[in-house]
């Protein structure tokens, strides 16, 4: 009885990774977390039958999953790190898609006054001078690179930040959670923000910089390193990623009546 | 606490309403780890049996190896099985990576050292026992392990099911080598991590219990099975 249940799992595992169309596109974290991907995905399958297939990464792992081959695309934001990967030649180039951005969160009584700040260097200026919790993102992902550039451009080095700057590694979501935990100030993607369900005392104090935006963009795996990727269904993709269809779900994704991503694909 | 009450409410109601996501992740989670349970099975009962009743050179070696294995972390144990299987590992060629059969794999490697411990603790005490026996009645060695196997087949039942409950609970080693895909590879444990990572405690919590639920459902079914604890039967 227990053997022939066990032997028709079995059967049903090993026929159960065989599938058509499908599509393994490596996404960073706030791309899912801000709930953008529940309704593209359908939509996609509605439209051209291709199952995408979301691996949700920070922006580092992202790209190595590119270089091993290991996924088919994908769709991160970094600027800088995305235009390395398509000069390496693990990309074949790199297509922007749209951008949100990025919203500076803290506690509600907000010790370093970060509310009446004049710019996202200012912001961090004050943190930096009133030294209180800061929770970094800390694993090489696309929001962990935005934050430091930032304190850079706010002329601060973030590597010599002792105690109070907190680096915990993780994603979006779990970093909020320490936030919150800690009462602490953090830089997440406004998406994320308004997603999270346990905010606790934290509340959103600076947004609106033109720094703080953030773009991404759609890079295919190079098919000539990597002859397995499956090169049309990506093509095919990024045809629907960048028309009609995508600018009216993306333009209207809203969380509490606010738009999240604004639509910015060049056409072909 | 009233996180706890909302998990528990929440439960309830996933539950009842038969959830479409919560019945496919729920049977996701039970065919990759029974299926694990079954490949570790049949590789370590015969191997902790062997143990207990064959003596060779490196034995002592073998089996202290064996019983610090059973401690393995499982999030190392999904490094290696992530490298060896990605498209630049050697074994990329076979596409496994991000599939519910690399989870399989990932869980066989960590269950399998715990179950021969398990088996080979049980069956030398078996062994002492049926030793005088099986050696006069000239038996072979197949033989030998066959004989134990049965009628050790209550100890063994629990090593399984202890490599099944460290199975269904993992969480480290399938993040990495199955990536938690939605309809794909998504499991209990990973969607717990996604939606704690939402702050989403209620909807975690209720996963929680439906895993907890599912853990000892499924140690109730194979016991009555199996019939355990009936007279006459063991």
């Amino acid at each position: 009885m227990i053997v022939r249940l066990l032997a028709v799992l079995t059967a049903s595992v090993i026929s159960g990774t065989v599938f058509a169309e499908e599509v393994k596109l490596a996404v960073t974290t706030s791309f899912e977390n801000s709930g953008l991907s529940d309704v593209l995905l359908p939509a996609i399958r509605e439209d051209t039958g291709i199952d995408v297939q979301l691996l949700v990464v920070g922006t580092g792992q992202a790209l190595r999953l590119g270089e091993a081959g290991d996924v088919d695309a994908i769709l991160v934001h970094s600027r800088a790190a995305e235009e390395a990967f398509v000069a390496g030649g693990y990309g074949t180039h790199r297509r922007e898609i749209m951008y949100n951005d990025f919203v500076f969160v803290g506690p509600i009584d907000d010790p370093a006054a970060v509310g009446i700040a004049t710019s996202a260097a200012d912001a961090l200026q004050k943190i930096g001078e009133e030294k209180p919790a800061f929770v970094s993102r800390g694993d090489d992902s696309g929001t962990h690179k935005k934050e430091l550039s930032l304190w850079r451009a706010a002329g601060l080095d973030a590597g010599s930040f002792t105690g109070w700057y907190r680096e915990v590694g993780a994603g979006m979501g779990a970093s909020l959670n320490t936030a919150s935990g800690l009462n602490a100030y953090i830089l997440a993607d406004r998406a994320s923000w308004l997603n999270f369900g346990n905010k606790g005392d934290l509340v959103l104090l600076y947004s609106g910089d033109p720094a703080l935006f953030n773009q991404y963009a759609y890079l295919p795996v190079n098919p000539q390193k990597h002859p397995h990727v499956q090169n049309d269904l990506v093509a095919q993709l990024e045809t629907w990623l960048t028309g009609e269809r995508a600018v009216e779900l993306i333009n209207g994704y809203t969380i509490a009546g606010e738009a999240l991503f604004t639509f910015n694909a060049v056409p072909k | 606490m009233n996180d706890i009450y909302e998990g528990l409410a929440a439960a309830f109601w996933l539950v009842m309403t038969l959830d479409a996501d919560l019945i496919e992740i729920s049977l996701r989670s039970l065919q990759v780890s029974l299926t694990a349970l079954v490949i570790a099975s049949a590789i370590a009962l015969p191997l902790g049996t062997l143990l207990a009743i064959r003596r060779f050179r490196y034995r002592r070696l073998t089996i202290s190896l064996l019983n610090a294995l059973m401690g393995l972390p499982p999030v190392v144990v999904g490094l290696i099985v992530y490298i060896l299987l990605s498209r630049s590992g050697p074994f990329g060629v076979l596409g496994l990576l991000f599939t519910p059969t690399a989870m399989i794999i990932a869980q066989v490697i960590i269950i399998t050292p715990l179950i021969a411990s398990i088996t080979h603790q049980a069956m030398r005490e078996l062994w002492a026992e049926y030793h005088d026996l099986l050696i006069s009645l000239n038996t072979s060695g197949r033989q030998r392990i066959t004989t134990l196997i049965l009628d050790g087949r209550r100890n063994l039942l629990t090593a399984s099911l202890a490599g099944f409950g460290r199975a269904i609970g993992e969480v480290g080693a399938i993040m990495i080598v199955g990536g938690n895909i939605d309809n794909a590879t998504r499991v209990l444990t990973t969607a717990i991590a996604l939606e704690t990572g939402r702050g989403d405690f209620a909807l975690a919590l209720a996963l929680g219990f439906v895993l907890i639920a599912l853990a000892i459902g499924v140690n109730i079914a194979i016991h009555w099975l199996s019939r355990t604890e009936r007279e006459g039967r063991w």
